[in-house]
Parts: C-alpha cells; sequence; structure tokens
C-alpha cells in the first residue's frame, strides 16, 4: 500500500484527520496525539496493514514551533511497505501513551526520548533512566540545554580549550 | 648503576643496589587490568595478540583490580563510568601506575563538545603516561608501556610512601 | 534445561552485580542479576556507560566533518557506519555515485564485515572458556588490519568513504593483496570450523539455550544474524539491495536448527560462520567485477541539504544499521538518529533471561553480539 492509501484507510479507522506531511525525501503521515496509541494498534493489526517491525522511535525538539515531535519509522516484512507515523506534543508538557504494548521494542526507545528530550509516556513499565547517570539534570538533546561549569564533581571543559559559540 | 651480573659455573650473580633490582623485578612483570571502554580497547586487545605480543614484556592482562599493577585507560571514559574507574584505581594495591591510551583518556579526543564526556582521565585519576592516537597503533602503545618501565627503573623503591610502613 | 529447573520465587532472591567492567561482558554493560544462587530470576541491563552524546555532537558539526565520528559509534564495523551516513546526505542530496565507488564501498564493508565476525566469533568461544580460536582469529584479523591501513591509513577508526564516494583508490597491487587474503582465509573458516563449531562442550553450552522464536525477534527489533538464527529469513543486502548488492550473488544463511533448536544461541553462532564464506564469495566477485571510472561523485564544497528527513538503513555485520537524518536546510544536521542492532539485542535479554544460569548469561550476550558503544552512542 501506498501512503496515500495508509493515510486513507487510518483516517477511517480512527475518526480524525490523518495529515501527510512531505518535504524532500521521505514523507510522513501525522496522527494528533490524542489517537497516537490507537493509530499504532491498527497499524500493528490490521491485516493490511500489518506493520510487526518498530524500525526506530525518535524524538526531535522543534523549539520554535514549541512542540516535542515524536517520529516512528514501521516496517513491515510480509507486505515489504514502510511507514513514517509522527505526533506532536506540547514542548512543556509531551505527554503520550506507551506504545511497550504495541512493540515491546518501544520501551527502551521511550526511555531514552524521555531522557535525552523530556516526554512523558504514561503507563510505561519502567520510566527511569537509560543512557545518562543517575542524578543528571536536564534533557540533552533540547536545543537550549547548556552544560554547567562541572558534572557530577569533574570539570567540564578542558582546561585550555575555548570552544567556539557556546558548549554544548 | 646497573645491576652487575657475574657469571659463574654454578649460577648467575646480579650484584646491585637493592632499589634496581627490585626495580628489574617490577618493571619486567607489570600485569595490566583488562579493562577497555571504546575502540582503543580493541587496539590493546590486538596488542595482546599473536602479532605484537605484549606477554613477552611479562604483562598478561588480569580481571580483578586486586592482582593488576597497571590500569589501562583505553577508550573514552563517560561521567558514568568516571566513578566506576575510580573505584577499580582504588582497589588496586599499591605500587599502582595509570596509562592514558589513546586521545579520548589523554584529553576527551574529539569529544570536546559532548555532554557527556570526561575531558580525559586526568582530571580525576593521578595519570603517569599518555599515548597519543586515535587509536594508537600497537606499536604506540609498547612505547608507552617501555617509558612506564622506564619510569619504574628509576624509582627508589624503599624511600617510597608505599614501602613503609 | 531450564524448564526442567522449577523457579521458587518465594525464596529468598541474591542481587548481583555484574559490571560494568567484567571480562564477560561485552564492553562497558552492565546487569543486575536478581537470582537464587544460580537461576536468575530476572538479568536486568543497565547501559550508559559509553554514552558519548553522538547525536548531540551531530547537531554542531557540518555534515562532512561529522563523519569521522561515525567511526566510533561502532568502531568494528566502522565503514557499515560510514556507510549508512553518507547513504543518508547522498539521498538528500540525490548524489548518485559512479559504480568504482559503489564497488570500493563493498569492497571495504564486506571486508569490515569479516573482521567484525572474526572479534564476535572470538570472543564468543573466549567467553565460553576456549582462547585459542580467539587468538587465531585475532591473527588473521591483523591482515585485515593491515589492509586496511594500506586502503586508507588507520587499522581500525577508518574514514575511508566520504560523502559522494571513497576517499582513496586502489590499485593492482592491493587487489592482489586481497585475493591473497582470501586464498589463505577460507581455509582457516574451515579450521576454525572444526576446531570450535562442532565442539562437544561449546554444544552443550549454547544449543538449546535462550531460544527466542521469529515473532519475538520481531517484536523486540532484533535485526542481522540474530533475527535470521531465529528463522526471518531477511538480508537488505537482497531484499532491498542498496549500493551494488544487486550485481552480486550470494546466500543468506537464516538458522536451520541442526543442532539444537532455531533461534537459539548456537545458530546465532553458526549464522555468523556461515556469513563470513558468504562474505569472501561477495569479496571474490567484486575483484572480479570492479569497474574502473571515478571514485568520487560531484558534491557541493559546502554541503547544504534541502530541507527534509531521509532513513536510510544498511545491512551491517551486527544488522540493519540506520540513520534517520532531518535536515532543515543548513550545513549542519538539524536532528539524526541512530537506530542500531545492539540496542534492541540489549533490550531482549530481560525478557528472555528468565530462568537462565548466570553461566548461560554469558553465551546470550556474547551470541546476541551486543556492543557497548552501538547500544549507548
Amino acid at each position: 500500500m501506498n501512503l496515500d492509501e495508509i493515510g486513507a484507510r487510518l483516517s477511517k479507522e480512527l475518526g480524525a484527520s490523518v495529515t501527510r506531511q512531505e518535504d524532500v525525501g521521505d514523507p510522513s503521515l501525522c496522527v494528533p496525539s490524542t489517537h497516537w496509541k490507537q493509530a499504532c494498534l491498527l497499524c500493528r493489526d490490521l491485516e493490511a496493514l500489518d506493520f510487526r517491525f518498530l524500525r526506530s522511535l525518535c524524538g526531535v525538539d522543534r523549539p520554535e514551533a514549541g512542540s516535542l515531535e515524536l517520529v516512528a519509522h514501521l516496517w513491515s516484512y510480509r507486505l515489504r511497505h514502510a511507514l513514517v507515523l509522527r505526533t506532536r506534543a506540547p514542548r512543556d508538557a509531551a505527554e503520550l501513551p506507551s506504545l511497550s504494548s504495541v512493540w515491546p521494542a518501544a520501551n527502551w526507545h521511550e526511555r531514552e526520548a524521555a531522557e535525552l528530550l523530556g516526554f512523558r509516556f504514561l503507563d510505561h513499565p519502567d520510566p527511569r533512566h537509560l543512557i545518562l547517570p543517575e542524578g543528571w539534570e536536564g534533557h540533552p538533546l533540547r536545543k537550549d540545554y547548556r552544560q554547567g561549569k562541572t558534572a557530577l564533581g569533574i570539570p567540564t571543559v578542558r582546561p585550555g580549550y575555548e570552544p567556539e559559540g557556546a558548549a554544548s | 648503576m646497573t645491576p652487575i651480573v657475574e657469571r659463574g659455573p654454578e649460577g648467575s650473580v646480579a650484584v646491585g643496589p637493592l632499589d634496581q633490582l627490585l626495580n628489574l623485578a617490577r618493571k619486567n612483570s607489570l600485569w595490566y587490568l583488562l579493562f577497555g571502554t571504546a575502540c582503543c580497547a580493541i587496539e590493546l586487545m590486538q596488542t595482546g595478540g599473536p602479532r605484537t605480543d605484549a606477554d613477552r614484556f611479562g604483562m598478561v592482562f588480569r580481571s580483578t583490580p586486586r592482582q593488576a599493577d597497571v590500569l589501562i585507560l583505553a577508550g573514552t571514559i563517560t561521567y558514568k563510568m568516571a566513578s566506576r574507574i575510580k573505584l577499580l584505581h582504588d582497589q588496586m594495591a599499591e605500587p599502582r601506575y595509570v596509562i592514558a591510551m589513546g586521545s579520548c583518556a589523554c584529553t576527551g579526543g574529539l569529544f570536546q563538545d559532548s555532554y557527556a564526556v570526561v575531558k580525559g582521565g586526568d582530571l580525576f585519576l593521578p595519570v603517569d603516561i599518555y599515548i597519543p592516537g586515535c587509536p594508537p597503533r600497537p606499536e604506540a602503545l609498547v612505547e608507552g608501556l617501555m617509558l612506564i618501565q622506564q619510569k619504574i627503573e628509576r624509582e627508589p623503591v624503599l624511600k617510597n610512601a608505599w614501602s613503609q610502613s | 534445561m531450564s524448564d526442567v529447573v522449577e523457579l521458587f520465587p518465594d525464596r529468598e532472591q541474591l542481587v548481583l552485580n555484574m559490571g560494568p567492567h567484567h571480562p564477560a561482558t561485552h564492553g562497558v554493560l552492565r546487569f543486575v542479576l536478581h537470582t537464587d544462587g544460580e537461576i536468575m530470576s530476572r538479568a536486568v541491563p543497565d547501559i550508559g556507560y559509553l554514552h558519548r552524546g553522538l547525536e548531540k555532537l551531530a547537531e554542531g558539526q557540518t555534515y562532512a566533518g561529522y563523519l569521522p565520528f561515525t567511526d566510533r559509534i561502532n568502531y568494528l564495523e566502522a565503514m557499515f557506519c560510514n556507510q549508512v551516513y553518507a547513504m543518508a546526505v547522498e539521498r538528500l542530496l540525490a548524489v548518485s555515485l559512479p559504480p568504482r565507488a559503489e564497488y570500493l564501498r563493498m569492497i571495504a564493508c564486506e571486508l569490515n564485515r569479516l573482521a567484525n565476525h572474526q572479534i564476535s566469533l572470538g570472543c564468543i568461544a573466549m567467553d565460553l572458556g576456549a582462547f585459542t580460536p580467539f587468538v587465531y582469529l585475532v591473527r588473521e584479523r591483523e591482515t585485515i588490519n593491515d589492509l586496511m591501513e594500506a586502503l586508507c591509513g588507520n587499522r581500525l577508526t577508518h574514514h575511508y568513504l566520504r560523502i559522494g564516494g571513497v576517499a582513496f583508490d586502489v590499485d593492482d597491487a592491493w587487489l592482489g593483496r586481497l585475493a591473497g587474503f582470501l586464498d589463505h582465509f577460507e581455509p582457516v573458516i574451515d579450521e576454525f570450523d572444526s576446531l570450535i563449531t562442532y565442539n562437544e562442550i561449546l554444544i552443550q553450552r549454547m544449543a538449546n539455550v535462550a531460544v527466542i522464536c521469529g515473532e519475538d525477534a520481531v517484536a523486540f527489533g532484533l535485526v542481522g544474524p540474530n533475527l535470521r538464527a531465529s528463522g526471518v529469513d531477511w538480508d537488505l543486502r537482497r531484499d532491498l539491495p542498496y549500493s551494488a548488492y544487486g550485481e552480486v550473488e550470494f546466500d543468506v544463511p537464516v538458522g536451520q536448527g541442526q543442532i539444537g533448536t532455531v533461534g537459539d544461541c548456537l545458530e546465532r553462532f553458526i549464522v555468523r560462520v556461515a556469513e563470513m564464506r558468504q562474505s569472501c564469495r561477495i569479496l571474490r566477485q567484486c575483484l572480479a567485477k570492479l569497474p574502473a571510472g571515478d571514485i568520487q561523485a560531484k558534491v557541493p564544497r559546502l554541503i547544504k541539504p534541502p530541507k527534509g528527513e531521509v532513513y536510510a538503513a544498511v545491512e551491517g555485520a551486527r544488522g540493519e544499521l540506520g540513520v534517520y537524518l532531518i535536515s532543515d536546510g543548513s550545513n549542519k544536521p538539524y536532528r539524526l538518529k541512530w537506530r542500531t542492532g545492539s540496542f534492541a539485542g540489549l533490550s531482549i535479554i530481560e525478557h528472555i533471561s528468565r530462568g537462565l544460569m548466570i553461566a548461560d548469561l554469558v553465551a546470550v550476550i556474547a551470541t546476541l553480539d551486543v556492543i557497548a558503544p552501538e547500544t549507548d552512542r
């Protein structure tokens, strides 16, 4: 199925508008965040879609739009088609339902997105830090993240190195 | 003064200052901790492999810090790992040495702008030898090991703090 | 074996720490084991000890300037990491490569796959106690390191690929050395097979241990040899051909379950040995078919792709290595996300470690071929 057919099918099943987003490169479908989990369940369960493989779940910071985006790349081994699904949530209160019950692969991707970007995934089975040390403050992958002079007791900049622009 | 070796019919006798004899034994039997975080660890493994054999210098890897003399910081050090490396270093018995292998362990390497990388092992550990390279060739690592052997040769054993009880 | 032993949930559980410094974890990985002494009820992975912020670093580097960083994503398969990033940028720029560049990329990547499997298989054997196969394979790997050094100047983190092609050309002398290496190495694979693959102890320790069925493998996102050992016949090189893989013939080994079950540790081992043979076959065909021509396409000096996003994937030695790249029209990436096989491989360990013994966990980690830099990025 191509993207327009998938978009039409999802719109019909969800009862919500699924818009197509396209720049150069891969086009994607944008789903409202209220229907995020249902859309993903449909993608997995509908016979015509059968997206069993969650390739990646990536968070993107869009400060000028005031939102955080979550982009899922899906693939179906049986039907050999791909889908890029995205949703947006407000930057200060980015709460989305967890997809761990839909694809177990989403578990760790969501933990990483939560700690690096500041998402909150409701009903996540294990919402601890994954790759950042305990006690890390801030969300490093946000565009306005600035690090202090020391982290966990060790200086963050090598004495004698002056970074051009702001050190991230 | 290098030790004088006299060879007789019943065996050889080495005569020299006690410091030097002890250092001769110590430097030719440095056991390194099997520790590596990133790419330099692979070059460390290759150095212990058949071509550039570190075993001929008396260097074998030990998995536990209690049996190790030298900690080779091979690879990038992150903030999460730094406290654990400090623990490993503290568990090693003196005399212990630290070699910073590779750019990341020396100064943070190419990760200067990274928020999660410690910019050099010497920010929290006392480093004896720095080996630059990304990753350093096995020959460069062997040169670093030769340098630490030379450093040990010059140490006054009997006057050191760790040998006085 | 683990289905015969009962778990006693009401008995006191020991919590043991394994790592991050441990001789059998591949790199700095930590596991917290809940065990009653030998049988585990859970093994919880704790990662992040090699998190270097490579995704954030991309936002501060130019497109071409980020290529050396891609080597460090997974230093054992550095060529694949270079290739997938270069492919993503080339798709955004809509640049197509000259055929010689594609073949040179394929040669470099398949050599890298051989080098990677040599370390993986050697480490599997070493973790289970057999040190000799590791030393044999490390010796062979030295020859590949020499070839790489003659090719691009570095033994490990190669940075051989550039956006639009490759950096250096090869001459007949190098190709002759590669042919000589292949003549020498193919019998070594057979020697390795006879030395270790059918060894009774290895079979006892790996057959029927930690069976992952095909649906679980897909649901947890396993890729590469792990997925194929679970019976799913999928290889990006054959099924979604990229580069020049459509022009060479090779088989894709899938787990058959001849000794043990499909999806157990032994299958993952056997699939990797078979992949080494197929890589040699691909290399021989590339040597025969290498076309003449340019090694670099015309790419603008200042790379500024148009606004857009792309997902590119290659079949690396650990499976599908993917890059999701978002460009905002400037000369630096807006967002770069790496999708790696080890991330998924490590996430399944908590699920399959119920009822395993601690010694089995070592076999599981080794055969899933997880490596810390890929997991933590």
